[in-house]
This record gives C-alpha cells, sequence and structure tokens, in this order.
C-alpha cells in the first residue's frame, strides 16, 4: 500500500514535468502550428544555466532558476526570429523539421557548455524525504508537482486575463484577423516561443534537482513530453496538465509493479510506457482528450 | 521502340524541351543527354573504387546504402507528404531479419547461415509486412501527427530489440551482421577475377551499387506510375484526392509499406558495413539522418535524395579534412573550442535549417538553378 502511495506520488512529479513540457509544447504549437522539436535542447540548456548560475555564481536556488528561464526565454526570442520567422507561410511540416536542426545545433552546444564535469544546479530537496501516512515521499517530487502548477497557472491566467495573452490567444485562432486587428503577429509569435523556452527551461531546473547532474541525455526525458500532448491534445494547456500526470503515474507505476507482475516485458519498459499510451490515443482518438477535433475542408 | 517515337529522339536534337509524344515525356530519361549523362555516371561509379584508398570505398558504399533508404524515405516524405522519423526502426528490422536468416549462429544468437538470395529480398520484405500492419494506425493520422508516431514507434523498437537477446544479441553486446554470399560467392572476402586480385570493400561495393541501381530504376519507374501520382495527390490536399477517387488508406499503406520495404534492404547492407550490430544503433539520430538526405537533398527527387546521401554521408569526412582551416576547432579533448565530431553534428544541424529556409528545394533545387543559368548563358533569362 505504501508503495503504491509513494509511487503515485512520484508519478505526479514526473507529471509535473511532463505538464510542463507539454504546455511548451502546445504554446508554440497553438501560436505557429510547429511542433517544436528543439524542446529537449532548450530544457537541457535550461538545466545548465540554471546549474551554472546556481554554481559559479554562488547564487541561491531559486533565483538561478528564475535567471535560468530569462536567459532561456531570451534565446527562444531570437531563435524564433532567426530560423522561425523566414518559414512563416511555408508547410507547417518544414517549419517543425527546421526546428529538428535546432535541435542538433542546441544539444551539441549543450553539451560543450556542461563539459565532462559535473555540474548539479545546488538544488535544495537532493533526496530528502519526508513521511506521509506511513509511506516515505521524496520531497523533490512534491516540489516538482507544486511548481509546475503553478508556473502552468500563471501562464494560464496571463493567457486568459492579460491584453498581451487575449492578443496571444487571437493569433492562434486566425493569423490574419489578428493582424487585421492591430496586433503584431510576428511578436505573438516571438512571445510564444520565449514563454515555451522559459517552461523549458523550468522542467529542466526541476528534472536535474534531485537527481544525479546536468546532462545532455536528459533531452529524452523531454520527448516523452510528446506523448503527453498527443494524449491531451495539440492545442489543449488544459489536456496537456491532465494527460501529463496520466503519463507520469502510469510510467511510474509500470516501474514499480512491471518487474514484479511482468518481468518477462524487459528491463526498463516504463520507459516506453508513454509511447503506447499513446500509439492506443492515436488509435481511439488522434485529437486527443481535449483536443479540438480537425474538420477539413478541400 | 516504334517508328514514331525513333523519329521523335532525332527531330528533338537540339530542343531538348521538346516533346512530340506523352510516351517520350514520360521516359525515364526523357532527353538524350540525360540518358548520355546516366551511362557516364554509372561508368564512373563502377570504376571509381579502384582509384581509391580502401577506407574512402567503404565511404562510398556507404554513400550507396544512404541513398536506398533516402529514395524510400522521400517516397513517403517528398511523394505522399508524409514525414516520418522511423526509418531507423524499419532499417532495423530489415538489419535483423538479414542477419537472423543469413548470419551465423554464435551462443545464444539464432543465425541460419542462409545465402543472400533468400536474406536479402526478406530483409525488404519484412519490414515492408510490419508496416502493412502498422499502415491502419499510420494512415489515421496526418503530418506531424505521423511524425510523433513514428517516434515513438523508434523508442519501442530500440526497447524490443534490447530485448530480443536471440536475436540481436542484447544491450551493449550486438551480434555479428549477415554473411553476404550470393550463391556460394562471398561478396565480403578478397578475391581474384580472371587473374585480378579485387579486395573484398570493392566487391561488396560493386554489389551494393548493383542493388542500389536495380532499387533507384524501380523508384524512378514508380515515381512515373499512377501509384505514386496518388501519393502526390494525397500530398498536396488529401480530402481532393479522396473525392476524386484515391484511397487515403490504400495510398498512405502503400506509401508507407514501400518505403519500409527500402529501409530494410538498406539496414540489412549498412549492418554489413558497419560489421557488428547493437540495438543502440537503430536510434532516433539515425531517422534524423536519414530525413536530412530527404531535406537537404530535396524533396520529390529521387536524383536528389542521392545528392542528398552524398552529402551526409561525405559531410563528416570533409569536416575532418577542414578542421585544421577552421578556427576554434581539434581533436577531442584537446581543449578547443569544438571538436571534430562536434563540429560535424552542428555544421549538420545548421544546413538543415539553412537550406529549409533558403533552398527548400534542396541540393536538387541548387542544381536546377545552375542547369537553368547556364541553359541560357550568357543571358540571365
Amino acid at each position: 500500500m505504501e508503495d503504491l502511495f509513494a509511487s503515485i506520488v512520484r508519478g505526479l512529479g514526473l507529471g509535473g514535468l511532463y505538464a510542463l513540457l507539454g504546455v511548451s509544447f502546445v504554446i508554440v504549437y497553438r501560436a505557429t502550428g510547429v511542433i517544436n522539436f528543439a524542446t529537449p535542447a532548450l530544457m537541457v540548456l535550461g538545466a545548465f544555466f540554471t546549474g551554472a548560475f546556481g554554481n559559479a555564481m554562488g547564487l541561491p536556488f531559486w533565483l538561478a532558476v528564475v535567471l535560468g528561464m530569462v536567459v532561456m526565454a531570451v534565446m527562444g526570442l531570437f531563435i524564433e526570429r532567426v530560423a522561425l520567422r523566414p518559414m512563416v507561410g511555408r508547410p507547417a511540416f518544414s517549419a517543425s523539421t527546421v526546428t529538428v536542426g535546432i535541435f542538433i545545433v542546441l544539444l551539441i552546444v549543450a553539451g560543450r557548455l556542461i563539459g565532462s564535469e559535473l555540474l548539479t544546479v545546488n538544488d535544495p530537496f537532493g533526496l530528502n524525504t519526508i513521511d506521509v501516512f506511513g509511506a516515505r515521499l521524496f520531497t523533490i517530487d512534491i516540489a516538482r508537482l507544486i511548481i509546475a502548477l503553478v508556473a502552468i497557472g500563471i501562464v494560464g491566467l496571463f493567457l486568459a486575463r492579460s491584453r498581451t495573452g487575449l492578443a496571444m490567444r487571437a493569433t492562434a485562432l486566425d493569423q490574419e484577423v489578428s493582424l487585421a486587428q492591430g496586433i503584431n503577429v510576428g511578436r505573438m509569435f516571438g512571445l510564444s516561443w520565449a514563454i515555451a523556452a522559459a517552461m523549458a527551461a523550468l522542467a529542466g531546473a526541476l528534472l536535474t534537482a534531485g537527481s544525479s547532474g546536468v546532462e545532455t541525455t536528459i533531452a529524452l526525458v523531454a520527448l516523452k513530453a510528446l506523448p503527453v500532448i498527443i494524449l491531451g491534445g495539440l492545442d489543449s494547456i488544459k489536456g496537456s496538465v491532465i494527460a501529463g500526470m496520466i503519463i507520469g503515474i502510469a510510467e511510474s507505476l509500470t516501474r514499480t509493479y512491471q518487474p514484479l507482475y511482468a518481468p518477462w516485458l524487459g528491463a526498463n519498459f516504463d520507459v516506453i510506457v508513454p509511447y503506447l499510451i499513446m500509439i492506443i490515443v492515436l488509435m481511439v482518438r488522434p485529437y486527443g482528450l481535449f483536443g479540438t477535433k480537425e474538420v477539413v475542408r478541400v | 521502340m516504334t517508328n514514331a517515337t525513333k523519329e521523335s529522339l532525332h527531330t528533338t536534337r537540339g530542343r531538348p524541351q521538346l516533346f512530340t509524344s506523352y510516351s517520350r515525356e514520360m521516359a525515364i530519361f526523357n532527353t538524350k543527354v540525360k540518358r548520355n549523362w546516366a551511362i557516364v555516371g554509372i561508368l564512373a561509379l563502377v570504376v571509381l573504387p579502384f582509384f581509391l584508398q580502401r577506407d574512402m570505398v567503404a565511404l562510398i558504399t556507404t554513400v550507396l546504402i544512404f541513398a536506398i533508404g533516402g529514395i524510400g524515405l522521400n517516397l513517403l516524405t517528398g511523394y505522399a507528404g508524409q514525414i516520418s522519423l522511423g526509418q531507423a526502426f524499419f532499417m532495423g528490422v530489415g538489419a535483423y531479419t538479414a542477419a537472423t536468416l543469413g548470419g551465423e549462429a554464435k551462443g545464444d544468437v539464432i543465425g541460419l547461415g542462409l545465402d543472400m538470395v533468400i536474406w536479402l529480398p526478406l530483409a525488404g520484405l519484412v519490414p515492408a509486412l510490419v508496416a502493412l500492419v502498422l499502415a491502419p494506425l499510420a494512415a489515421r493520422v496526418r503530418g506531424l501527427y505521423l511524425a510523433i508516431l513514428t517516434l515513438g514507434l523508434v523508442f519501442i523498437g530500440e526497447h524490443i530489440f534490447k530485448e530480443a537477446k536471440p536475436i540481436t544479441g542484447g544491450a551493449g553486446v550486438g551480434r555479428a551482421p549477415a554473411e553476404p554470399v550470393f550463391l556460394g560467392f562471398d561478396l565480403f572476402s578478397n578475391q581474384t577475377i580472371l587473374g585480378y586480385r579485387i579486395d573484398r570493400f570493392t566487391i561488396f561495393y560493386i554489389a551494393c551499387l548493383v542493388i542500389f541501381l536495380l532499387l533507384a530504376f524501380a523508384a524512378r519507374n514508380l515515381v512515373r506510375s499512377r501509384f505514386v501520382r496518388s501519393f502526390s495527390a494525397v500530398r498536396d490536399r488529401d480530402v481532393a484526392a479522396e473525392v476524386m477517387g484515391v484511397s487515403l488508406l490504400k495510398t498512405k499503406t502503400l506509401a508507407f509499406t514501400i518505403s519500409s520495404f527500402y529501409a530494410g534492404i538498406s539496414g540489412a547492407l549498412l549492418s554489413i558495413v558497419i560489421g557488428r550490430i547493437s540495438p543502440e544503433t537503430w536510434n532516433i539520430f539515425l531517422s534524423i539522418d536519414f530525413l536530412a538526405v530527404v531535406f537537404i537533398g530535396g524533396l520529390a527527387t529521387i536524383t536528389g535524395s542521392i545528392m542528398g546521401a552524398i552529402f551526409v554521408v561525405m559531410l563528416p569526412k570533409l569536416v575532418n579534412t577542414l578542421t585544421v582551416f577552421i578556427p576554434g576547432a581539434g581533436g577531442v579533448g584537446d581543449g578547443s573550442l569544438l571538436n571534430v565530431f562536434e563540429l560535424q553534428s552542428i555544421i549538420f544541424g545548421l544546413l538543415i535549417i539553412l537550406f529549409l529556409i533558403l533552398e527548400p528545394r534542396g541540393l536538387y533545387g541548387l542544381w536546377l538553378r545552375l542547369r537553368n543559368y547556364f541553359k541560357a548563358w550568357p543571358f540571365s533569362y
């Protein structure tokens, strides 16, 4: 029973990360129709900057995280302006392939920056645990969940209540009409990339906190946010939060129980659970739980 | 050939764009110049290895193998508009089919040691069959969804490859690939033919060249057929294509299956060049390499895919040679700004970005520009 509770909490922590990354994907997708395959690399770079600010400059963890997010937001703006803006009006799959190129470049840059020495983000959580209802829980999992939900809440509020948020939603709905209404559509694209990069950076910092250190291999974790957005719907923020939790818990439960009950599925089976869920979802409901059903016209 | 078409061959001399019959226009080599250059090119490819170092021969063999896989992916991505990141998975299936049928048994690893006549076609057919089973799923989703779906396929495939130890040798261990013995003739050993000693790399290169030419011509032929026309119809506007009577399910299934056939053959041959294959070989980065072949070479052109393959495979070698001239570049771990491998990857990524932004038609587009420039030379148009 404690096992179950502990692994659900771990799943929720993981789910928080997936939700953050999912929102990062969704925001770019809604604004530009592009699936941003560079997100994993943005996450790794975000984790690096957090670690660099925390260690090299000796700043407290929270400040380092915020600075890391700001640096990545600026980088997001820059990438959008340089590599994605020229692709406006081209097919979405060409633009998405551009982000694959960006992924490769950024991953190499991140690998070079991190270097061969161990870099931690210097977080206050580490491997600390607390006992709740007799189960031993890692504080980092609880922190991941809370911080992710707060961050997504802030972005949600910004989109729902602020004038700029309204402009962003209008751009997502119809670019030409928003242009006619005096919205600077290009700026909205840049802003979406900035927010997405900041969210990815936060996810990177939280992922690296409580674990061994910043490495480029954590990029593979971010790719698991793709099943999340498929499950939640490519254009739904609410969807990616709920789907993030579902996939996080499913993965965590598999990690706890699969070696006991189904060892024939092999080692590290939990890593591919998100993709299996994704395939089932695509068979049953290709537009996801909360996504807009695609209406096609000739 | 009828008299009329024979005549048109002569009358079009000097006016290569004038076609007097549809069959002429649709011919694989619709101008004499193209045909002649193709013959020259093929002859050059045959004699090329005799003038090259051993490692270069292995490299151009890899080019041919990448071209096969690239042509397959181009049929799916370029012609049918279905972007796929799953090429590595199907290459893996092809490689392991070949290794199981044609490899040697060693310890717990299965190997039947069959002839290449059997394993080579099956190395294409088994992945094609897998694709056929998965196709209803792939046909349900469009464009970017397929990219994500096939991305998942690569990860699931890697897991299966790691666990299926009797077939793949398991993670980190790997197994030996298939033995390229064609009707008792070993294509990967030094041979003496008509008194000349030919080394094994050259022999295998020639074998790959023959397979490549067969598959490339098959693809060129396929592109002229009504099947690939329906691919393009689906790519350009799927709903419109369906209204016109093109079955989306059938078309996408066919594209996916053919593409996987090419991938399987390419994977089986690549495993022989690599020498020992581990499940980690068939990862997402290999898929990205093939996507680069298609996008850098140019979408929806067979020739472009060949150019793309040359480019993608030769780039590391080129960068390696040029390292001394690039400031800040150096060997691994000597404190330079970027080492050779990092430099290769960065250039690779940048080129994908630059080509998509500046010349979406890829290398083939550059060639078209060059050709058109000289066609009207010295006038600008």
